[in-house]
């Protein structure tokens, strides 16, 4: 069914004409590239605070309070350029093993800052002015500045199509991962060997 | 905007270099050192708009711009050596394309402007910046110059 309706989504005018566009397009993903700086690099100089690796003497609420702001604008930039790029070409995307664990990185992303607002924050006022922040704000931050760099190059690869599932042969677990459609021939289905089974594949999804 | 032809023997010469053939006959090199680069973008990114962003008035404002300036340093450092070194070996991997792609030449004229501007003028004037008009000139001339090295870059890839 997200086959389907992913399928009529690329088939709309304005996905076609965006991904077919020779400017709109390549400004759309320098504006998400260029985000970055302002998305990420703000969120990465609040981890490295939060985390004791700079920022001495800074109160933690200088962040939260005067740098989020600018964090949040940049993954609003993030997402509205994203989506519209997701828009172009959805089944190309949707296919893609690298998105799809973009995908699982800022479900993991958005979880950890869930986790940080709503119970470490909290107790804020108690510790913001010490250098060492806790053992829960410091976790918060490595795993923010772990998963936002496997975020960036995830998102980089997103680019290359080592993995589609138009180039087979590819091993079962990456067919797997990237929900390749894989219908197994007339031929492998009758009981050849799993050598004959593996390389006589036929794939039926629009994955590029 | 093509400098000198004389000048494609130096191109050529930085194409055949090892490092040059070794990013370039690989599958993976090249993409993961793109990756790096981007990685090293988001944290020069951060260092320089933390400061630069106190000085337009915004951001941690209850800092003195001098103040953030020096936390960030060993970061701004480190960003810009990553930068540094995984786009030397993306250059050589394609010399001679960059030779004829205007977007690179626009990207090599503004980046030492760029780092001229961070490490000479700004750096100088921090320590007397607060909120004045002169401090926001120089934030935003910051800005606009680091977001053309980038844009710049970006853009090779497209041309």
């Amino acid at each position: 069914m997200i086959h389907e309706f992913l399928e009529w989504l690329g088939s709309t005018e304005w996905s076609v004409r965006l991904l077919e566009s020779y400017y709109v397009w390549p400004l759309m993903e320098s504006t998400h590239v260029l985000t970055l700086a302002l998305f990420v690099g703000t969120a990465v100089m609040m981890d490295l605070r939060l985390v004791g690796f700079a920022f001495r003497g800074v109160p933690v609420s200088a962040f939260t309070h005067r740098l989020l702001p600018w964090t949040r604008l940049g993954f609003a930039i993030m997402l509205v350029t994203g989506l519209l790029l997701f828009y172009s070409s959805p089944l190309r995307y949707y296919y893609n093993l690298f998105f799809r664990i973009k995908v699982i990185l800022l479900i993991v992303a958005g979880f950890n800052i869930w986790w940080f607002h709503s119970r470490i924050h909290r107790s804020l006022e108690e510790w913001e002015n010490e250098f060492r922040a806790p053992r829960a704000a410091r976790m918060a931050g490595v795993v923010s500045l772990v998963v936002w760099t496997g975020v960036v190059f995830s998102g980089r690869l997103v680019a290359y199509n080592w993995f589609d599932c138009d180039i087979q042969p590819q091993p079962d677990w990456v067919n797997w991962a990237a929900g390749c459609r894989i219908e197994p021939d007339e031929v492998a289905q009758e009981g050849a060997t799993l050598l004959e089974v593996t390389t006589g594949i036929s794939v039926t999804s629009e994955g590029s | 905007m093509i400098p000198p032809e004389s000048w494609i023997v130096f191109f050529e010469w930085c194409e055949a270099t090892f490092l040059g053939r070794v990013v370039r006959e690989s599958i993976w090199m090249f993409p993961i050192i793109e990756a790096l680069h981007l990685t090293a973008l988001c944290l020069i990114g951060g260092a320089i708009l933390v400061v630069d962003l106190r000085l337009l008035g915004f951001g941690l404002t209850n800092q003195r711009p001098s103040a953030l300036a020096r936390h960030v340093r060993p970061w701004l450092m480190a960003g810009l050596a990553v930068m540094l070194s995984t786009g030397v070996l993306l250059f050589l991997s394609e010399a001679i394309k960059c030779f004829y792609n205007t977007s690179f030449w626009v990207k090599m004229m503004t980046l030492p402007v760029a780092l001229t501007f961070t490490f000479v003028i700004r750096a100088r004037a921090l320590d007397g910046l607060d909120t004045s008009a002169r401090s926001r000139a120089i934030g935003f001339a910051s800005i606009a110059l680091w977001f053309t090295v980038a844009a710049a870059g970006r853009w090779i890839g497209y041309s």
